[in-house]
């Protein structure tokens, strides 16, 4: 019993309830007539275009910068690299590793100026990163209207100007990372392994990260500024450098997610990622000053599965798309929850 | 000597936003090439429609609990006011009367909550309202689409979606204009409606009379110093929640006010920006996060929407194209808010600096002494 | 004294925090209209008694009281300071409780505002009664001019010069309706001489009035001046108390002080042999902002191989010194070390040259809370010194080398006794003294040539303070380190240090022996004189 209470404990409420709830619609599709190994395989493609997004708070969260609300700047950095990347008129894996590697330039770039401003507002970081977001969001909008973009693929068709709102990949880089290595399962389950990897890569790349003398004293910054100034250390330059491999992380989440939907998604599409970014995290465990790589996974998996299995097994069930309003409460919610929890203000 | 400098430059920081606003405007008017006219009648009645819910700003801030973005929560209960007087087909400002004397204990209700839980996340009470308001519009959609004309009856089937319950993306109210057709002037093709200007007037007063309340003057210890009001004995939980109650509950009223200008109800997103608009209606008004004042909500009102109007006219002119406005609008209305947290936030990080050195001294003239 | 009166009798008081006892069979008697100095070292009790007279929570929450209190010949037993305030005692605590954007006149009735009742608040509650501004200003003159001192009501505390701070906080608690007695902690620390005159003329108006006061003070001179009877608290208990006539600042300062040297912190005196002309470390006209804790101008030389000792009251500065030499509080001045010159407010630099800093502040700085033992005791050395890195694919990337860091937190877990159940708990699950043993194995584990070791015994328990205290002689001893250790504890200072200075004030007011009498200590730190190099006593008050 004792065990089973300090499992309960350590794992948390909320988790388990979630946990349960997608076991439950688990068992129950086959019964509505959802094919399950079709449900597992779009679970695990979302959590492949999704993990890294999720993956991205880390940093932040480690440093002490609380929850990344302001994930549209480093997701508009990958948009960046996006469509500049089809400007050259690239395709296939080179095309995409062009878009990266352009979309860390500048997400370097975009973070570095984000961890300054996030310096100057210590203890309202939260507020006015969220706010940061949306802001850089419109700023942007209007730049993609006037950037002079060129790829008839790009922009819009009648005027030839001005970048289209959703611009497909089709004839780039489509599914390039969900097709590389795929391994087939059943007829409606493949495990898109080129995707795990690249989550797996980037995950190693932060969990080694954090074990540098530099990334130890990120953690030192987060977990207690006075002792880690105390220390010799820069607070400031260590937020800045997790302000901006956050940026980072997410520039490619973005990509990996473009390369899987088929299509870059432009103007205000990045504010749909920060909130289910964060809640996923903190589905998975993680608070706003403590995540470790495993939140992120278990975090994803099971916010991923919810947003998969709810309407096509609830709406099966009882015919009626309640899927949106789930979403909304359970995403919003959980943030809610964790914002009232740990250490408060003085 | 050195003190009038610190006094000066406290003063400049906080008339920097609204002189930089005037200027900007006083530079797009032109470029837009408005009538005076059109741009007096507009501010009316932006005026008419907006000023109470920026108003109902004010409370929160003084009891140190910043902007409360969880207004929506009252905006919400003031549309569920609307849509059941709607349902009803009572019209007119006592339709109005009536949809507000409906959202009040709800209201009350979602306040009381709000404040709850805002009092456990203190220090970060502004990314909480706002994650709470983006909870709540989840409970309330949750409301509208699924228990409204299933559970809970309706008469009006015009009301209902055609699955036959949740309630219409879109309401045209039988009571618009309801209170701004109660003594409407015209002067030279400019509306003023008097009749909601009085109501507005009535909650100047009242925020005035309560701000000289007991209730009000302990609101402002408890906004200056926690601490400090615990140990003089106010109950500063308390005080907190009540602040965020009447906050929701004029913000009830306010998003009833607005709409009945407006005329239609957007009934699942109505609500989403009423808090942004706000917020940015009063901190382009010179006010901060920690101080705002009616002049700051009033001025502030006309101001951004002012230049709501004005900018993204004046950006089609400068760029010739037509989107640009609109993002330039939404990109205006958050930068606003961005800039004014990051000015407070900075601003506060400053000031402790400068009491310190300020002690500095002190204390050097001490040991003169 | 007669006990019809008395207004407040104290009797055989004692309190237990766990199982430390911090006061012990406490009695004594105050009369109505008289004033009682209270005077004591710091730890010797005064802020619990004061806590338990005044009904904090803190007391209730540790299990209340031993003996009985009678306030007015009736049998007290408060369990909040609402309690103590409707009672008649009213307290103004060291830190300032006031309103910054409130005037003098709103802060003076703050939550005791007159209102004027309207039909709206007959209907819905005195909560909705509006503030009668002018009775407030009117009653606020009152109670200031009542002071005896002349302060515009209607300015903004925040531009209230800081001395005048502690008669606001006067005037409002003699405001409350029958206040009858008034506690003021440490009222004259933050003031000049002349401000700390016109404070003890308000003090002796009140007591002519009828309002009795306790009044705690380490500036012995205003005890003698001020008060009617002294009570003396040494270690938990009271050692005098007496009528102030015919009592001198010498007398004051050695019951406070007391104890004579035992023979035990004798035979452990330090063996080292120090040459007084090999300085490791200065100052010069050093000055820290440490809120509370401010150094003015200090230039002192540390030599090489000493355990020097840096005692005083507290608020005096003494904690400031090691803080600001650390750069972790803005500091001026000149700071040399082996001869070199050190930059100011740069950790890293004094880090680097082998300057080690323990904390007073346990688990605000010098301890990662969240994180296990083996991190908190590897962090500055891996941080400074590069150590505990290890180098991969020749010298491409380096990691932490947590095996390397885990043998040499056991190495300490084993050396300094610290009891976990592993190097992986955490910080904060461990108890004081074991927390602070962690902390010294973080210092030891930079190799420093200079330790700044900040009450290191503050606040645990009696088998680890030797220990602790063992630790710091024995790594002197063996490593030649110099020392400079800061302690409110006179006693530990004198069992450990080849010298003692002591700060007052913000300044050195002497560098003693430690086997200087007691009563030296005492005026020292209650600043009554200064001895200046050639050991010249310069008397001050």
């Amino acid at each position: 019993m004792a065990q089973i209470n300090k499992f309960i404990r350590d794992f948390g409420w909320a988790r388990i309830i979630i946990g349960l709830f997608l076991l439950g619609l688990f068992i129950a599709a086959p019964v509505f007539g959802v094919r399950v190994d079709a449900s597992i395989n779009d679970v695990i493609v979302r959590f492949g275009m999704n993990a890294i997004m999720v993956l991205s708070m880390v940093p932040m969260i480690q440093s002490g910068a609380g929850l990344n609300f302001g994930i549209p700047v480093g997701l508009i950095a990958g948009m960046l690299g996006a469509v500049i990347s089809l400007e050259f008129h690239l395709t296939g894996l080179p095309g995409i590793a062009v878009a990266m590697i352009i979309g860390l330039f500048f997400a370097a770039i975009f973070g570095f100026f984000y961890g300054l401003l996030l310096n100057k507002v210590k203890g309202d970081e939260m507020i006015i990163a969220t706010y940061v977001g949306f802001s850089f969001v419109f700023f942007m909008n209007i730049m993609w209207t006037i950037l002079p973009f060129s790829n008839p693929a790009s922009v819009q068709g009648f005027k030839g100007e001005g970048l289209r709102v959703t611009i497909s990949v089709k004839d780039y880089w489509y599914h390039v990372l969900n097709d590389l290595a795929k391994i087939p399962v059943t007829e409606r389950f493949a495990v898109p392994m080129g995707m795990i990897l690249l989550f797996a890569i980037v995950a190693l790349f932060v969990w080694l990260f954090f074990k540098t003398k530099t990334g130890t004293a990120i953690t030192a910054v987060g977990s207690n500024p006075d002792y880690a100034r105390a220390s010799g250390i820069s607070i400031d330059k260590m937020r800045i450098i997790s302000v901006m491999l956050s940026t980072m992380i997410a520039s490619i989440g973005m990509i990996v997610y473009e390369q899987s939907f088929g299509f870059i998604q432009m103007y205000n599409s990045p504010l749909a990622f920060s909130f289910p970014s964060v809640a996923a995290i903190l589905l998975g465990g993680a608070t706003v000053n403590k995540a470790t790589i495993p939140n992120v996974i278990i975090g994803t998996l099971l916010f991923q599965g919810i947003l998969t299995m709810t309407p096509s097994v609830i709406n099966n069930a009882i015919d009626i798309d309640v899927s949106e309003v789930i979403r909304i409460i359970v995403t919003n919610g959980l943030i809610v929850y964790a914002l009232t929890r740990g250490k408060g203000g003085k | 000597m050195f003190k009038d400098k610190r006094k000066l430059g406290k003063i400049l920081t906080s008339s920097a936003v609204p002189l930089l606003f005037l200027v900007i405007s006083g530079i797009a008017i032109p470029l837009s090439r408005f009538t005076g006219t059109y741009l007096v009648d507009q501010i009316i009645t932006r005026l008419v429609r907006n000023s109470f819910l920026v108003l109902s700003l004010l409370l929160p801030i003084m009891a140190g609990m910043g902007i409360n973005f969880g207004m929506i929560l009252g905006a919400m209960a003031g549309q569920i006011g609307l849509i059941f007087i709607t349902d009803w087909g009572v019209s007119g400002a006592l339709g109005l009367i009536l949809a507000a004397l409906l959202s009040t204990p709800i209201a009350i209700v979602l306040g009381y909550f709000g404040g709850k839980v805002l009092n456990r996340a203190k220090g970060r009470e502004m990314i909480t309202s706002m994650m709470l308001g983006l909870f709540i519009s989840g409970v309330y959609q949750f409301f509208l689409l699924y228990l409204c004309g299933a559970i809970i009856p309706f008469k009006s089937k015009g009301l209902i979606l055609s699955r036959g319950f949740g309630v219409r993306n879109a309401i045209d109210l039988g009571v618009a204009k309801g209170f701004d057709k109660l003594l409407l002037l015209k002067i030279n093709g400019v509306n003023i409606p008097l009749g909601t200007f009085a109501i507005i007037g009535i909650i100047v007063l009242f925020t005035v009379w309560f701000k000289r309340t007991k209730l009000g003057q302990d609101m402002r210890a408890v906004g200056q110093d926690m601490v400090v009001a615990n140990s003089a004995g106010i109950d500063v939980e308390r005080v907190r929640i009540q602040s965020i109650i009447v906050s929701t509950v004029l913000a009830a009223y306010g998003q009833i006010i607005y709409l009945q200008n407006i005329g239609t109800l957007n009934t699942y997103n109505g609500a989403d920006q009423a808090a942004l608009f706000a917020a940015a209606s009063l901190l382009v008004g010179g006010a901060s996060v920690v101080k705002a004042t009616i002049p700051n909500a009033l001025f502030g009102t006309a101001l951004f929407h002012l230049m709501f109007l004005v900018m993204p006219v004046a950006g089609k002119y400068l760029t010739g194209q037509a989107m640009i406005g609109e993002y330039f609008r939404m990109f205006f209305s958050y930068g606003v808010v961005t800039l004014a947290l990051i000015l407070h936030s900075w601003k506060r990080q400053k000031d402790k600096e400068l009491d310190r050195i300020g002690l500095r001294v002190d204390n050097q003239q001490l040991k003169t002494k | 004294m007669s006990q019809e009166n008395a207004l407040l009798q104290v009797s055989r008081v004692g309190k237990k925090y766990n199982e430390n006892v911090v006061l012990k069979d406490i009695s004594f008697t105050l009369e109505k209209g008289k004033i009682l100095g209270l005077v004591g070292e710091n730890g010797a009790g005064k802020s619990t008694l004061m806590n338990i007279l005044f009904g904090m929570n803190v007391i209730v929450e540790t299990g209340g009281y031993e003996g009985e209190i009678y306030f007015e010949g009736k049998k007290i037993d408060f369990k909040n300071p609402v309690d103590a305030l409707n009672a008649g005692i009213g307290m103004v605590h060291q830190e300032f409780s006031l309103i910054p954007g409130f005037t003098v006149a709103e802060n003076v009735l703050l939550n005791m505002e007159k209102t004027k009742s309207s039909i709206i608040s007959r209907t819905f509650g005195k909560k909705y009664e509006t503030v009668d501004m002018p009775v407030i200003r009117e009653e606020a003159q009152k109670a200031i001019d009542l002071l005896g001192i002349s302060l515009d009501i209607d300015t903004l505390v925040s531009e209230i010069p800081v001395g005048y701070k502690q008669f606001i906080e006067i005037a409002r608690e003699i405001k409350r309706d029958q206040v009858k007695m008034i506690i003021l902690d440490e009222p004259t620390a933050v003031l000049t001489e002349t401000e700390a005159d016109i404070l003890l003329e308000s003090m002796k108006r009140l007591s002519d009035m009828g309002v009795s006061i306790i009044f705690i003070s380490h500036r012995l001179r205003e005890i003698t001046t001020a008060c009617d009877t002294i009570v003396v608290l040494r270690d938990g208990n009271v050692v005098v108390e007496r009528p102030v006539e015919g009592v001198d600042i010498r007398q004051i300062a050695k019951w406070m002080v007391g104890r004579d040297i035992d023979t035990k912190s004798e035979e452990s005196k330090n063996v080292s042999i120090v040459d007084e002309n090999d300085i490791i470390f200065e100052t010069k006209n050093l000055w820290v902002d440490m809120p509370g804790e401010q150094i003015k101008n200090v230039s002192l030389k540390v030599r090489k191989g000493e355990i020097l000792g840096i005692g005083g009251l507290a608020g005096q500065g003494k904690l400031g010194f090691p803080n600001g030499i650390m750069g972790l509080f803005d500091a001026g001045g000149e700071i040399f070390f082996e001869g070199k010159p050190l930059p100011l407010n740069n950790t890293l630099e004094a880090l680097k040259r082998g300057i080690s800093f323990v904390s007073e502040d346990r688990r605000g700085v010098g301890l990662l809370l969240d994180e296990p033992i083996d991190w908190n005791i590897a962090f500055n050395a891996m941080q400074v010194q590069d150590k505990f890195i290890k180098k991969y694919l020749g010298g491409l990337f380096s990691l932490r080398d947590d095996r390397s860091m885990r043998n040499v937190a056991n190495e300490y877990i084993e050396q300094l006794e610290i009891k976990c159940t592993s190097e992986k708990q955490l910080a904060r699950n461990l108890s004081g003294g074991n927390q602070q043993k962690v902390c010294l194995a973080k210092a030891f584990a930079t190799d420093p040539k200079l330790l700044f070791v900040s009450e290191p015994t503050r606040g645990i328990d009696v088998g680890a303070k030797e220990l602790v205290l063992n630790a710091l002689r024995k790594y002197n001893e063996e490593n030649n380190t110099t020392i400079v250790i800061v302690s409110s504890e006179l006693e530990e200072l004198r069992s450990i240090s080849d010298r003692i200075a002591i700060i007052c004030e913000g300044e050195i007011f002497g560098i003693v022996p430690p086997e200087t009498d007691v009563t030296e200590f005492g005026l020292l730190m209650s600043g009554e004189y200064k001895i200046n190099e050639e050991g010249e006593k310069i008397w001050l008050r």
